[in-house]
Order: structure tokens, then C-alpha cells, then sequence
């Protein structure tokens, strides 16, 4: 065969594998066929989830589609950036994320809707060998700016502070950087990327320090105080306790269709009073205070 | 006798050495298992994992991690096979050739998250399929695919070149020549390696992680129509696998079992795998006797 | 006609299918040099910064100095981590190498190239699972530390990739001449000289293919990497310290940022070095196997 021949023949398999792509491409999104008439619900919706909200949208979508038997609530995992790029790209119908949008670079938050499901609380967790109990805001942006090396320096035992942060694009760290820490830059500590792992290590390297939301503490890590005040629910609903974030879903423009009865769906009491206080959230409906994207807090 | 000592002193260490590697293997071994085989049964393996609460099962990413090696096996196989035909049969050493074999080269060296990125750019948004089965068969493909190429190149190859050559006197043309006697004689070493391939993907991960996703929907067993969503069958929908799923637990599992869990799925894991292995020799083997003794 | 119709598609097939590598390969350097490009292009940052910062401030906002994409503490993690778990990997490698070819063949095929195998097929994230949960309570319990550390790293890969170096080191060991061990004997060397004298340094263009084969597998793998290091952005004092990798580097914030930004691209330019080093590898490795017909 000659070289012509060959070249051609590359040149036509390059062709046939792209025809063949764009051609197949896009059954995803059959979009938000709703029948307006009928009351029963059908079509399709995807819904792309923070590893931190993924449990719970993931259930509430189940018992949605057991309902709605014709819909299908696809949900995929892949965390907060990945949900806020594929709603404003339009690829899926919902994006959840820990953050609200205008803190994250790269995203035109302002065609964004924002729909807050729940609230989550965020406590200092220390290891249980800790005897301390409580810490002052100026102590913890002091042991996170690693000014405070040693525990003793406030009372504690005579031992090293171990400092463990979440990843650098975690919800979770940013919450607690920006309202346990008021904006202060960590020193370079462990990073870790996920909660499970912080809770593990935590509760085994003794003078271990991090911050967790409160769906993972358990007895075998400590939660601190925070000026006298203690991260539990009440203490959160009435803005007493001031680490906390939303959990946002976030639509492209106003929700509509599928994707409003999806999140109208996420409000009601059905998800509010039972599967949100049972993953340890508060209930965005019960909040006595509100917070905006820049951290000004009103009360309701 | 100081050449005697430390020629046997040097056996001695060859022996240790490979003593060590077996110690490795079957510490590995006894560990997953000892901690796994207890978890592994019938609900195990057929209920869908939980979120929040105990008892969750793998039913969902067992039947993904089969269901993803056989999409990517229906893609790389023949296109592997006829490459492969192509490369032992046809090819002559050229600037094309060249260019296949380092192509070859550069896929099989390629990281699998590095696949996977380009997974993600190109299956799972210029497509617009999302996070989907047929784009983690795709990134899987990448990745098996110059396996498979160098496997069946291997075989065909292997075989004689005097039956090739009784088959041209005969005036058969070489497109005939290869399928009906060059690829029987290298069907078992076509499967052997073929198998052994089928084990990699079937515990491949990192590049799957942002291609077929990490998360499964609700499955409905007994719905077969392909363009269902629910149907187990729809290739256009996110796929959670067993080796995704244990990392996924490990990092951000809610569920109080995760150990259970996760010892359960890696004891799956590489019992699928060694499964796959010791049949690939039998059925090689058993291949290889049939059509030798007939 | 019929016949000769058959035998030019066929060819032309299997042509096609041969040519597709070559266009996969292409698209993948395509698209992850576009992207990895645009954090020196669109972003505007210099190579200098990128390969040599040591600064990590991905988001940091305008008012407090800027966003900063040093990317060397995650180079300087890949290479200690790879280059460790080489040095544990390669002797315990050709050992058992020379140990399957000439010191106990039988026993070598039956038993030995079994367990290799199985090695090698046992999945990644099962080795990293395995390490986090019995390698690094072992390291913390009994050495020291926090037990996510360099040392956990690079244990779990140089297991990973013992298959590698054993099975092309065997490779090019069963391929030497008999004559030559034979020649050796007959002047009277030991086992032990003729394995070091003749045949190691006559299979030396293998045994290089086999560790960077390793090498280059240790540097790109991801989860088994990420599971156990600890992924701390700071330059590491001992081996007890965590450390951070390129790839543990990509798998954990790419979920995290947005598609775009100047951290996203910064991720697809590490995973833009993951495919550099594969092709200075694959370099290596030809050069090395060059070297070796000359021999």
C-alpha cells in the first residue's frame, strides 16, 4: 500500500471516531420534561454533589423517585467545583456545593439561583487526651497560625500540637477559615482531604487538633468550645455559635420544572424533620439567623 | 574456599529474597481474606451500599465493575485483535510502524489518572454524557488497549510460520491465511492474555474516578429496556465501581461500617482477580488440548 | 475478485485499527497540553514560578498578595517517593530474578512467576487500603510519627512494583546465551561470580528497562499514593514526615475547584508533567535498550 493510501485511511478512521462521538453525544440530558397537566411527575434531572452533601441528597432523591416512580433523579458525586462548573455549563440541572458560588473563583455567581437545604455546624476537634476544654477565638487563629506550638501554653498537657487541615479547596476549611479563624492563613499542617480521615486521625495522634462538621464527631474525638459556647444545633439556629455554613443547591437561573420540584421537595418537612437532623445538618427552614455571601449575619 | 563461602552465602540470599516475595503475597492474601471472607455473602454482594447506616452491601458496584469490563472489552478486543493482525502480519518497517509501536509505548507508560483526566475532558464533557459507564469504558480502553494490542501481536506472532506458508501454497491470500489458521493456533494465548488483561480493569480506579463517577443510582434489577435510566443496563448512566468504592469510603464513608465494608469489597476484588488469573491458564491450557488433540 | 476484495479490506481494517493508537495518543498529548499550557499562557504564570515556587496559594484573593502556584514540593514528593521505592524495589527484584533463572528454575516457574503475577494483579487501591490500615498504625505505633509519612509511601510502592522489575528482568536474563554461563563455569567461577561477573552485567540493558519501568510506574500511581502519604504541601525533614505527590495532588483537588481557574489549571499542568516524565522515561528506556544490541 502506498504512503498516500495509509495517510488517507488515518486521515478517515480520525474522521469516522469524531462523527461518531459528537453523534452519540448528549442523551444525558433529557432535560426537565415535565407534564404540566398531569400531576404525576416524569423525566429526568441530574443533580452533581460535594462529597459532603452527597449522602443526603442521595437519599432524599431515593425516596423523591419513590414517590415519583417516572422520574429519575440522577445524582453524581465529584465535589464542589465540579457541581458549580456543570450547572453554569448547563451539563447538569442542580450543582450542590459547601461554598456559597460567589466565593468561588471562576464562577459567575450572579446567574446562579441559590437554594439553601441545611446548615451545617463545624467544631474544633482535638484528641481525647486533650484536657482542654474550651479555647478563645484569639487561641485557635493562634495554634492555626502556628504561634502556640505546645499545648501547655494554654493549660493543657505538655505536648506538641499536631495541626491537621482539610484539603485547601474543602468547604469545611474554608468555612472554618473564614469564621473560626477570621480570615487567618493556616501555617502548613498535615493536609487531609477527606473528613473520615481526620476523624481517624485525630482520635489517634495524641496533641492532634482539626475542625469537623458535626456529622462526624463521635466519642473517639473531643469537641472544643468555642468562647464558652458549645457547637451543638441550638447554639447554631440562634447565631450564638458562629461556625456554620449553608449547603447550597444551586440551579442556572430561577429552578423550574423537575429540578423546583426536586428542591421544593428538599424544603418540605418530609426531608427538613427527619433525614437532615439524622445526618447531624439543621434545618435551613428552622434557622433564627441568616448569613450572606459576604458572612454579614441578620436576624431573621 | 573464599569464592566457595561467598557463592554460598549468595545462594542463601537469593533464597531469601525469594522468600520475601512470597511472604509479601501471602500476607497480602491471608490478610484480605482473613479480614473480608466473613463479610462476603449472599446480601452482601446483591444489596445496595448505605449511606449513613450499617449494614450496606456492594450489590450496585459489583455489578458495575462487571458491567465496565465488558463494555471496554466489547471496545478494545477487536480493535486490539486487529491491530494486533496488523502489527505481526502486515507491517513493514516503517515511519508509520514506528510511530504505532511508540504510540503503544507512550499508552502503556501513560499514569491511569492522567487517562483519566482526559477521560474527563473529552468522554465526559465534550461528549456531554456526565460521569457515565460509557465514559469510564472509554478512559478504560485507553488503557487496555495496548495491553490487548502487544497480547494478540504476541500470539499471532507465536505461531509457526510453516502453517502460514502451507496455507499461501495452497492459494489462500493472507487475510484468509490468518483467519482460519493463524488465529486458531493463537486462541489460547489470545485468552490467556486477554483474561489476565480483564483482571487489570476490573480493579482500575483512579482512572474512573472522574469518568464513571463516584456514585450509583437506585438500580432496578428487573428492568432490562437499555434506555432506562434505572435499567442496570444504560450505558448513559454514573457507575460507581468496587475498587472506586472502597477509596470513597475510606475518605469520605458516613456509614459506622466502613471497615466491614471496605474489608469485604477488596476480599471481592481479589478474589475476582485471582479467579480471572488461574482461569485464564486453565482455559488456555484446555484450549491449547483441544486443538492440538484433534 | 471476490478473494482480492476481502484480503485490501481487511488489511485496510486492521490498518485502521492499528493507526487509532496513534490518533489516541495524539489526542491525549493534545488535550492535556492544551489545558496544562493555559496556567503559563491564559493565567500569565512563569515557568520559573510553576517548577521552582515553592509557594502554594491556589485562591489566595487579590488583597492579601495574590494567588501563588508553586508547584515543586509536589515534583520534589513524586521524585522522593518514586526514587525511594525504586531503591527498596530493584535488588529485592533482580534477586528474585536471577533467582527464578538460575539458582531454582523449576521452583521459579511453578511457584515464584505465579505469585508475581498475582502481585501484579492485585488492584491498586486494594494495596493502598492495605497500607493505611495495617502499614501506617504499624509505622505510628512502633516508630514514630503520625504514621502518613514518606516511609508508608514508598513501602507500598515498591510492592507495587516489584511484578514490574522482577518480570522484565527475568526476561532479559532467560534471553542471554547459555555459552556464555557455560564459558564462565568452565573457567572455573562460582555460581556467585558468574551471576555477578557475566550474566547481571550482560543483562544490564534489561535490568535499566526493568527500574524505570518501575520507576515510572511508582511516579504515576495515584490512590495508593494518596491513601497513605498524609499529603502535606512542606518540605519534608525526615521520612516519618507526610509528604505531597503530584497525582495525590490532582486526585484530591479536582473535584474541588472550578473549570477554568487558574487552580484548575495549575492541576492539568501537574497532570502535563505526569506526561512529560512518561515520555523521558520511555527516552530512557530506548536509549538504554540502544546501548544494549551494541553490547
Amino acid at each position: 500500500m502506498s504512503r498516500k493510501v495509509k495517510w488517507l485511511l488515518a486521515l478517515c478512521c480520525v474522521l469516522a471516531l469524531t462523527i461518531a462521538l459528537a453523534g452519540c453525544g448528549a442523551p444525558q440530558q433529557t432535560g426537565q420534561k415535565e407534564d404540566s397537566k398531569a400531576t404525576e411527575l416524569s423525566g429526568s434531572i441530574t443533580a452533581v454533589a460535594s462529597t459532603a452533601m452527597q449522602p443526603l441528597v442521595e437519599e432524599a432523591a431515593n425516596k423523591f423517585m419513590e414517590k415519583n416512580p417516572k422520574v429519575q433523579v440522577s445524582i453524581q458525586g465529584g465535589g464542589s467545583g465540579t457541581g458549580l462548573t456543570q450547572v453554569s455549563q448547563g451539563a447538569a440541572n442542580i450543582g450542590n456545593s459547601d461554598i456559597f458560588a460567589e466565593e468561588k473563583e471562576g464562577i459567575n455567581a450572579t446567574q446562579l439561583a441559590d437554594t439553601k437545604v441545611c446548615v451545617v455546624g463545624m467544631a474544633t476537634v482535638v484528641n481525647p487526651g486533650v484536657t482542654v476544654d474550651n479555647v478563645t477565638k484569639q487561641q485557635l487563629i493562634d495554634i492555626f497560625t502556628g504561634k502556640i506550638t505546645n499545648w501547655k501554653q494554654f493549660g493543657g498537657p505538655d505536648q506538641k500540637i499536631v495541626l491537621i487541615n482539610r484539603a485547601k479547596g474543602s468547604g469545611t476549611r474554608a468555612t472554618f477559615k473564614k469564621f473560626a479563624l477570621d480570615g487567618k492563613e493556616e501555617a502548613v499542617g498535615m493536609e487531609i482531604d477527606s473528613s473520615g480521615q481526620v476523624k481517624k486521625i485525630v482520635a489517634e495522634t495524641p496533641g492532634a487538633i482539626s475542625y469537623l462538621a458535626l456529622s462526624y464527631i463521635d466519642k473517639s474525638i473531643k469537641a472544643l468550645k468555642l468562647e464558652g459556647v458549645e457547637p451543638a444545633g441550638e447554639n447554631i439556629v440562634n447565631g450564638k455559635y458562629p461556625v456554620w455554613a449553608y449547603q447550597h443547591m444551586y440551579t442556572k437561573g430561577e429552578p423550574a420544572g423537575l429540578a423546583k420540584e426536586f428542591l421544593q421537595y428538599m424544603l418540605s418537612d418530609e426531608v427538613q424533620n427527619t433525614l437532615v437532623p439524622e445526618m447531624d445538618y439543621i434545618p435551613s427552614t428552622k434557622m433564627k439567623v441568616e448569613r450572606d455571601a459576604q458572612g454579614k449575619v441578620t436576624q431573621l | 574456599m573464599n569464592a566457595r563461602l561467598a557463592d554460598k552465602l549468595a545462594t542463601l540470599m537469593f533464597w531469601v529474597g525469594a522468600g520475601i516475595v512470597l511472604f509479601i503475597l501471602f500476607f497480602l492474601l491471608i490478610y484480605i481474606f482473613l479480614h473480608g471472607l466473613n463479610t462476603i455473602n449472599w446480601h452482601f454482594l446483591t444489596s445496595p451500599p448505605q449511606t449513613i447506616r450499617v449494614g450496606g452491601g456492594i450489590g450496585p458496584q459489583f455489578f458495575n465493575s462487571f458491567y465496565l469490563l465488558i463494555l471496554t472489552m466489547l471496545i478494545t478486543a477487536p480493535v486490539g485483535l486487529l491491530a494486533g493482525i496488523y502489527l505481526a502480519e502486515y507491517a513493514r518497517q516503517g515511519r508509520t510502524i514506528e510511530a504505532i509501536r511508540l504510540s503503544i509505548e507512550t499508552l502503556t507508560s501513560l499514569p491511569s489518572i492522567v487517562v483519566g483526566l482526559f477521560g474527563l475532558l473529552v468522554f465526559v464533557n465534550m461528549t456531554g454524557w456526565g460521569y457515565s459507564l460509557m465514559s469510564g469504558a472509554l478512559a478504560l480502553s485507553v488503557i487496555n488497549l495496548p495491553l490487548m494490542v502487544r497480547i494478540s501481536e504476541e500470539a499471532i506472532r507465536s505461531v509457526p510460520s510453516e502453517s502460514r506458508e502451507a496455507s499461501f501454497s495452497l492459494g489462500a491470500t493472507r487475510w484468509q491465511t490468518v483467519w482460519r489458521v493463524v488465529l486458531p493456533s493463537a486462541l489460547p494465548g489470545l485468552i490467556t492474555g486477554g483474561i489476565i488483561a480483564a483482571g487489570r480493569v476490573f480493579g482500575e480506579a483512579a482512572a474512573l474516578l472522574y469518568t464513571a463517577g463516584m456514585s450509583s443510582p437506585n438500580l432496578n434489577f428487573s428492568n432490562w429496556n437499555i434506555t432506562d435510566p434505572t435499567s442496570p443496563l444504560n450505558p448513559f448512566r454514573p457507575a460507581e465501581t468496587l475498587a472506586v468504592h472502597i477509596w470513597k469510603i475510606n475518605s469520605e464513608g458516613l456509614i459506622p461500617d466502613i471497615r466491614r465494608v471496605a474489608d469485604g469489597a477488596a476480599a471481592v476484588l481479589v478474589l475476582v482477580v485471582l479467579t480471572f488469573n488461574i482461569s485464564a491458564r486453565w482455559l488456555g491450557r484446555y484450549i491449547y488440548r483441544r486443538l492440538t488433540a484433534t | 475478485m471476490h478473494k482480492k476484495y476481502v484480503e485490501i479490506s481487511g488489511r485496510m481494517i486492521s490498518f485502521t485499527c492499528a493507526a487509532l493508537v496513534i490518533f489516541l495518543t495524539v489526542a491525549i498529548v493534545y488535550f492535556i497540553s492544551v489545558k496544562g499550557f493555559s496556567t503559563f499562557i491564559v493565567n500569565g504564570v512563569s515557568l520559573k514560578e510553576f517548577f521552582l515556587g515553592t509557594e502554594w496559594w491556589p485562591d489566595r484573593p487579590i488583597e492579601q498578595g495574590g494567588p501563588k502556584v508553586g508547584a515543586a514540593p509536589f515534583i520534589l514528593g513524586s521524585l522522593i517517593v518514586s526514587l525511594l521505592a525504586v531503591f527498596v524495589s530493584t535488588p529485592l527484584s533482580i534477586i528474585v530474578a536471577v533467582f527464578m533463572t538460575e539458582i531454582a528454575p523449576g521452583w521459579g516457574q511453578r511457584i515464584i512467576q505465579p505469585a508475581i503475577e498475582l502481585l501484579a494483579g492485585i488492584p491498586s487501591v486494594v494495596y493502598g487500603y492495605i497500607g493505611l490500615s495495617v502499614l501506617v498504625p504499624l509505622i505510628r505505633n512502633q516508630i514514630g510519627g503520625n504514621g502518613f509519612s514518606i516511609l508508608a509511601g514508598f513501602l507500598v510502592l515498591s510492592v507495587m512494583i516489584l511484578p514490574t522489575i522482577i518480570s522484565v528482568s527475568t526476561d532479559s536474563l532467560r534471553a542471554l546465551p547459555g555459552q556464555w554461563k557455560e564459558a564462565a563455569f568452565a573457567l572455573g567461577s562460582t555460581r556467585w561470580q558468574t551471576i555477578r561477573l557475566v550474566l547481571i552485567p550482560a543483562a544490564r540493558s534489561g535490568l535499566i528497562t526493568g527500574i524505570v519501568l518501575g520507576l515510572s510506574r511508582a511516579f504515576g500511581e495515584a490512590l495508593a499514593v494518596q491513601m497513605v502519604i498524609g499529603n502535606t504541601r512542606r518540605i519534608p525533614t525526615s521520612i516519618l514526615d507526610p509528604i505531597i505527590t503530584l497525582t495525590s495532588a490532582i486526585t484530591m483537588d479536582m473535584g474541588y475547584t472550578i473549570t477554568g481557574s487558574l487552580w484548575n489549571n495549575s492541576l492539568w499542568s501537574m497532570a502535563m508533567i505526569l506526561l512529560l516524565m512518561s515520555f523521558f522515561f520511555i527516552l530512557i528506556i530506548r536509549f538504554a535498550s540502544k546501548r544494549g544490541v551494541v553490547h
